[in-house]
């Protein structure tokens, strides 16, 4: 009667262990890299149909944010302008460019531009733009510095938990709301300055952020 | 060490004149069986040719399974919807099930784990079985609450594993205990079931070998981690046994305490009691042995194991039936009298409630199935007709799911508010999964005994007659010293 198994197989239930370790590993790290929005929907940034840059418009003109996207302040949901936003100046300035031709059709037609949304909501998810914008949430803590974008790119993960890193700890972020669409302040005093003022904010505003499922789950 | 104290100190001459009785331990292993014949037995199962009635069984059960899966499959194509629950009975019968299935399994544990620790020597004609039930058991279990959630491919989250959510499951919750408590619990049968039968796949990898199956000798011999039986196998072995014995000894309370805690933790008249993880625990033991009783019967008369398990063990295991179904009664009772002597009219009418109002027909045949059943194995002509304790054993199964369906429902359709009572009645896709559930029990049980052996071959040995050869005669041996003297 030869033998069943070779002498190796003692080893086997070692290697076993090991290759699952290595294996789990792998598995654990490539997910939390590969697999969680920070990768997924950070640096999503479609060709749309007129090339609009917000570095020129609201970089170096300083155009504020809310000159086209109106509504931010007053409504849960953020415009994207109309064409007859972007012709109260384009009627005038550069009213021959070939690359506003998208524009001028709509102006003409009245069929909207077919912008393509970059900042997509899922949507079970509840969020309202003038209650955060209202209370000083600057457009910088979830949209990046759209000033500077030739193109804009999905900057932040808007992960379900990066909306609750706000909602645990709102001074973090909050800043007087004149201040909203500056997305270059910072507190002067830094974050030391930046966490004493937010907390009179939510002292003062009566801040209470939702961190229950039903806040934003409804 | 009893032949010495013997010589060294005279006999007090007091016992002399009263005479102490001598109380024969019962033999576990009947008929003076060799060792061999009891390997030839269990191993015999195995090796032979796949029985016609195997066959038959097993076609049936995988009928029935196939009732679960398709169950399912509607399920999750449909919505949770399917079920019959709906406010105000939110909760029905897939906890009911949940309960049920969960409970069996404690039979498994307590005979593996607190009578190996006890030294009840009778455990061991019963506890593989009884081990495979529970970890079958749990498999028909966590189908239900996982199942429950609708959205089955989110059950994970269930588990603390840190996703970009960044939250947490709420751990003041006893249905997240209940995710530890049964995961645990699952965890350790199988090592104790699988640990326990390392000896014995190495009795049938060398036996397939020597016969010339290599293929089966093969994977017997994979499972069996090169066990040759030398003197260190054996002493780590035990104490692995050991260990996972003490290990598994506080989950047979406390896997159906956290369960109770599902209920007792609630503000639900007739749930919110402290009286709770006891009777369930009482409970779940009691349901457990039914079980053992009517599957470990059928495999006694198919398999001709009448002297391995003989009528000691028919005997103690419906003693503990009856224990364990007195206590369930004495809860019951209890259950009225804290409703009464608490003075609280909700669970005052909770109770009056389940006993004469919309469910009393379920509530009178839980009476009868879990408190009078078991009083006929007082009488030791009832114990020894073999075919009437495998019918009283189905009647404490049968009053075991009934129990969980009263406490469940019936609390649910009456609670605070008249406004929101409501009646429950299950849904044909609801029968047709938890009908299907025996079915995936059945396959499992039958593969189990046509693949594993369903005895630990060496622990029998060790507490055979036999195993003692220069003990005690027969009628006193099978617990070594401590026999008659």
């Amino acid at each position: 009667m030869s033998k069943l198994f070779p002498k190796s197989a003692n080893r086997l239930p070692l290697q076993i262990v090991i290759y699952l370790v290595v294996l789990g590993g792998i598995v654990t790290a490539a997910t939390t890299y590969y697999a969680t929005p920070k990768y997924i929907r950070v640096g999503y940034a479609p060709v749309q149909p007129v090339e609009f840059s917000h570095a020129l418009h609201a970089g170096n003109l300083g155009i504020d944010c809310r000159y086209c996207h109106s509504n931010v302040e007053k409504s849960g949901h953020s415009n994207v302008p109309t064409s007859q936003t972007c012709m109260n100046c384009h009627s005038i300035i550069k009213a021959n460019s070939p690359q506003l031709e998208p524009i001028r059709a709509s102006y003409a037609s009245g069929d909207p531009v077919p912008w393509v949304n970059v900042h997509v909501m899922p949507n079970y998810v509840y969020f309202n733009h003038s209650v955060h914008v209202s209370r000083g949430v600057s457009c910088v803590e979830c949209h990046g510095r759209v000033d500077q974008m030739e193109v804009v790119r999905h900057e932040k993960p808007l992960s379900m938990g990066f909306c609750l890193d706000c909602h645990r700890a709102p001074e973090k972020v909050l800043r007087s709301p004149e201040l909203v669409t500056k997305l270059d302040w910072v507190h002067p005093k830094g974050m030391q300055g930046q966490i004493e003022d937010g907390k009179k904010f939510v002292h003062d505003w009566n801040v209470q952020p939702p961190q229950s499922c039903s806040g934003c789950h409804r | 060490m009893a032949h010495a104290a013997e010589s060294n100190y005279p006999t007090p001459t007091i016992l002399q004149e009263v005479k102490p009785a001598v109380l024969p331990r019962a033999t576990l292993v009947e008929n003076n069986r060799s060792f061999g014949w009891v390997t030839d037995k269990i191993c015999g199962i195995i090796e032979g040719k796949t029985p016609t009635w195997w066959w038959v069984c097993f076609v049936l059960a995988a009928i029935i399974a196939s009732f679960t899966v398709a169950g399912l499959i509607y399920l999750v194509a449909t919505g949770v919807g399917v079920w019959g629950h709906a406010n105000p009975v939110n909760w029905a019968w897939d906890i009911v099930n949940f309960v049920f299935w969960i409970g069996i399994g404690h039979a498994g544990t307590l005979i593996s784990a607190i009578l190996c620790l006890l030294r009840q020597k009778w455990r061991t004609s019963i506890n593989r079985a009884a081990e495979a039930m529970t970890i079958f058991a749990v498999v028909c279990a966590a189908i239900f609450p996982v199942f429950h959630v609708g959205r089955v491919w989110f059950a994970w989250y269930l588990f603390p594993i840190p996703t970009a959510n960044s939250i947490w499951q709420n751990f003041r919750s006893p249905l997240e205990w209940d995710v530890f408590a049964v995961s645990t619990y699952g965890t350790v049968s199988v090592l104790f079931w699988y640990v326990g039968m390392i000896p014995d796949l190495a009795i049938l990898r060398d036996r397939f070998t020597a016969a010339g199956n290599r293929l089966r000798g093969f994977l017997y011999g994979l499972f069996a981690m090169g066990w040759r039986g030398s003197n260190r196998h054996w002493s780590n072995y035990e104490m692995a046994y050991l260990i996972l014995a003490g290990v598994a000894t506080p989950l047979v309370l406390s896997v159906h305490t956290i369960v109770s805690f599902d209920f007792a933790v609630s503000l639900i008249p007739g749930w919110h009691t402290t009286i709770f993880p006891p009777y369930f625990v009482a409970g779940a033991i009691f349901s457990g042995f039914g079980m053992v009783l009517t599957l470990m019967l059928p495999l006694r008369a198919i398999y001709g194991m009448q002297d391995l398990i003989t009528q000691y063990h028919i005997d103690c295991m419906c003693k503990i039936t009856l224990a364990t179904g007195t206590m369930v009664g004495y809860a019951y009772g209890m259950e009225f009298f804290i409703a009464w002597y608490g003075a609280n009219p909700y669970e005052g009418f909770a109770f009056i409630n389940r006993a004469f109002g919309q469910y009393a027909w379920a509530y009178w045949i839980m009476i009868s199935c879990n408190v009078l059943t078991p009083q006929f194995f007082w009488f030791k002509a009832i114990r020894r007709n073999t075919a009437l304790v495998w019918v009283l054993s189905i009647f404490v199964n049968v009053g075991m799911w009934f129990e969980r369906f009263v406490i469940i429902v019936t609390s649910l359709a009456r609670d605070f508010v008249p406004s929101s009572w409501g009646y429950y009645s299950p849904s044909v896709v609801e029968i047709f999964t938890f009908f299907g559930t025996f079915g995936v029990f059945s396959v499992l049980f039958l593969l189990f005994i046509r693949f594993l052996p369903v005895m630990p071959m060496a622990e029998l040995k060790a507490v055979m007659p036999q195993g003692d050869p220069h003990g005690h005669p027969a009628p006193a041996s099978g617990h070594g010293d401590h026999g008659a003297h």
